[in-house]
């Protein structure tokens, strides 16, 4: 009988410490803890960084930025017959970047996927900050940016509209509304711990919080309201990012263009997005791990172990649409697109095209496998940083390497980046840097989500069994 | 007064038939490739010059160009014969539907396709699109030094950067012909103006008229038999006939 007894412990034991929704510490002790990590005083490390970034930013984004409005485009790298370079890349990169974002928060919830909770808004943030990436990145690449206005659909006396056939007309439509509802979609979840950080803090903090948190209190009929609210955005949400990236798609798919008009893109463009932030999300998990106070509780080898299988799963998605992609183009026997084949895989940029392969297909299946190398964070995150390369390349090959190639042969010419290589890290330190600011600001661990995850868990003794069971709380 | 909306569907719609209002005959075969017709035609349309080292990287605008290429084998080559590109203003244009602005339109008029210079806001969708990539885009805002100035052609908008443009059939010479006519009583006969590229041309390789008068010289030139359309199979519906090897 001992002996059954001190199985049984071992076995509980075993699953609290791997499973976060298992071991559950007391609340308040929970709150201190992600207090604690925000409020915690930066280090110098930390001010060096963020100094670095800033430095990046302000050169690389607002400078360069500066100098292209007033020069003209003529100082990027674009030409004919590459009127699209890294602008477009950028653009399409970071709007997949913030995809990962909304399938983590909005289908894992909608499908109750319980190890989602620790990271639910370190991916939210991502989503956000990634668009605002997106933005910056389009409006760039536009010859006029004063006059971007002109592709709003606002009444005016002359009854000129923007024009609705157009794929970036529907672009800056989908885009905004993905920004709008994902930045809500990001503050819902956001007001209990908001509220938390506003009942333990004192001074300009306290009044930040007091604004954010709308007054909330944690009465039964709030959490009533604000769970309908989340519940309905989670599922609305689901069909704006499936249709944001299946239209920046069709920027391309319903372009009279050697390998770009092809059918398959939308769902193709959704699983490379997906690919990407998931990546992303793997990289900002490992550092939020690895840098922040009292992480290693809250995100454990477990969340790495899914996300890397997310990752595997995606990779091979990703494979089948583009092998499916690159197939039917084959077999087309439009000789254009023959000739644009051949220039991927044996132009100057081949080396591209293979490398896009090995870090988008080769590099996941070959270490994705293994459950002990999934939940090595700095493994998993290098992985993350490969598929976005990966991805990058993709992106890259799609825009302009393709544009090099069209059916006038006299036109045909290479792309070579100019000032819009700065302009580029300086979105991605942009990026790093809103991210860093919202690590000390916000709460990033939503503490409610996994309170209520570890109510909803318990372990149950069967005979000798000791079994997880998880309740229904909705 | 009337408004956008009362103008019908059926009105917009070009059918097959029609084949445009204005069009062009180009000859390759005595074509010399001489480039008069890309002078004449940047002197015109107050087109930029944008320099060695942004033509050196494909920047160059022009809305004609000479294309040319190398056939066979080295040191078995031959030249293919000169083909002058520019603006095939097509029926059904790939560019029109990709602007968000309306910056490139189709003129209802002269049914030929537009660009709207001062709506254009720089997505450079429409250069993507177009097949024939005969659209330019000012990369930046090039310099005219004295005494250039003084030979701009009043009649044509200077461009800015950050704007597309293109072949416009010379449209300033359509209007002036038809105002000289409408002013006398009469309509423009054929002949009486042309573009810059054709009247500059002195092979007379280019020829340019009314399509839908089946009496005048370009449509009388363009039903010969070997007359092709630039690629014909992606149904733009281009008003420019290419002869070659008659």
């Amino acid at each position: 009988m001992a002996d059954h007894n001190h199985h049984a412990e071992h076995a509980e034991a075993h699953f609290r410490e791997k499973h976060l929704m298992l071991d559950p510490l007391p609340r308040g002790q929970m709150n201190d803890m992600v207090m604690e990590a925000m409020t915690e005083k930066p280090t110098w490390k930390f001010w060096l960084i963020f100094g670095i970034l800033a430095a990046i930013t302000a050169y690389g984004l607002f400078y360069s930025w500066g100098v292209m409005i007033a020069e003209g485009l003529g100082v990027a790298g674009v030409n004919r017959p590459s009127y699209w370079g890294i602008f477009l890349v950028n653009t399409v990169f970071w709007i997949g970047i913030s995809h990962a974002g909304t399938f983590i928060s909005a289908i894992l919830r909608v499908f109750k996927a319980e190890f989602r909770r620790p990271f639910t808004r370190a991916a939210e943030l991502m989503t956000t900050f990634g668009l605002v990436q997106a933005g910056f990145s389009i409006f760039m690449h536009m010859g006029r940016v004063w006059l971007s206005y002109w592709l709003m659909p606002y009444p005016n006396q002359r009854m000129l509209w923007p024009n609705f056939h157009s794929p970036l007309s529907w672009d800056l439509l989908a885009i905004t509304t993905y920004l709008l509802s994902s930045t809500m979609y990001l503050f819902l979840p956001l007001i209990p711990d908001v509220a938390m950080a506003r009942d333990r803090s004192t001074g300009w903090r306290k009044s930040f919080y007091k604004v954010l948190a709308l007054g909330f209190r944690g009465t039964e009929g709030e959490w009533a309201h604000l769970r309908n609210a989340m519940n309905i955005f989670a599922f609305a949400i689901i069909p704006v990012m499936f249709s944001v990236h299946t239209i920046v798609s069709w920027d391309f798919a319903v372009a009279t263009r050697p390998g770009w008009s092809s059918t398959i893109f939308g769902p193709y463009f959704i699983v490379g997005a997906l690919h990407s932030g998931m990546g992303a999300a793997a990289i900002v998990l490992a550092v939020i791990q690895g840098t922040m106070k009292h992480m290693k509780y809250f995100v454990r080898a477990e969340h790495f172990d899914a996300i890397g299988k997310l990752m595997l799963i995606i990779s091979m998605a990703w494979a089948y649409f583009f092998f499916n992609d690159y197939m039917v183009q084959w077999y087309g026997g439009d000789s254009w697109t023959d000739q644009l084949l051949h220039f991927h895989e044996y132009g100057p940029l081949g080396w591209m095209w293979f490398a896009m392969l090995i870090c988008n297909v080769a590099v996941p299946w070959l270490i994705l496998w293994n459950a002990r190398w999934r939940a090595t964070p700095w493994l998993i995150a290098t992985v993350g940083i490969i598929i976005n390369v990966g991805m990058w390349f993709e992106r890259y090959i799609i825009i302009p390497v393709s544009l090099a190639i069209n059916r006038m042969p006299f036109t045909w010419r290479l792309y070579e980046p100019g000032i819009e290589i700065p302009l580029g890290i300086g979105t991605l330190a942009f990026f790093i840097l809103l991210y860093m600011a919202a690590s000390k600001l916000i709460p990033l661990i939503p503490v409610w989500e996994v309170q209520e995850g570890q109510m909803a868990h318990e372990l149950k003794k069967f005979g000798r069994e000791t079994v997880v069971t998880v309740s229904e709380l909705e | 007064m009337a408004t956008l909306n009362d103008l019908k569907i059926s009105e917009i719609k070009l059918s097959e038939s029609e084949g445009g209002k204005w069009g062009m005959v180009i000859d390759q075969d005595i074509c010399t490739g001489c480039q008069a017709c890309v002078a004449a035609c940047a002197m015109e349309n107050n087109i930029s010059f944008v320099g060695e080292v942004d033509a050196g990287y494909g920047r160059s605008m022009h809305w004609i160009r000479i294309e040319r290429f190398w056939e066979g084998e080295y040191p078995e080559v031959k030249m293919t014969p000169n083909q002058p590109m520019m603006c095939q203003q097509c029926g059904a244009a790939p560019c029109e539907p990709v602007c968000p602005a309306f910056a490139t339109v189709h003129s209802l008029a002269e049914k030929v396709n537009l660009q709207v210079y001062n709506r254009c806001v720089g997505t450079r969708y429409c250069a993507n699109n177009c097949p024939y990539q005969v659209r330019s885009f000012n990369w930046r805002d090039y310099e005219r030094p004295e005494p250039l100035p003084n030979q701009l052609n009043p009649d044509v908008t200077v461009r800015r950067r950050g704007i597309m443009e293109k072949c416009t059939f010379c449209i300033q010479r359509i209007h002036h012909a038809q105002d000289q006519a409408k002013a006398e009583g009469r309509e423009v006969m054929d002949g009486e103006f042309t573009t810059a590229c054709a009247q500059v041309c002195p092979a007379n390789a280019i020829t340019f008229g009314r399509m839908d008068d089946p009496q005048s010289l370009v449509s009388q030139l363009a039903k010969r038999r070997g007359g092709m359309k630039m690629h014909e199979d992606l149904g733009t519906l281009p008003v420019v006939t290419y002869f070659k090897g008659g």
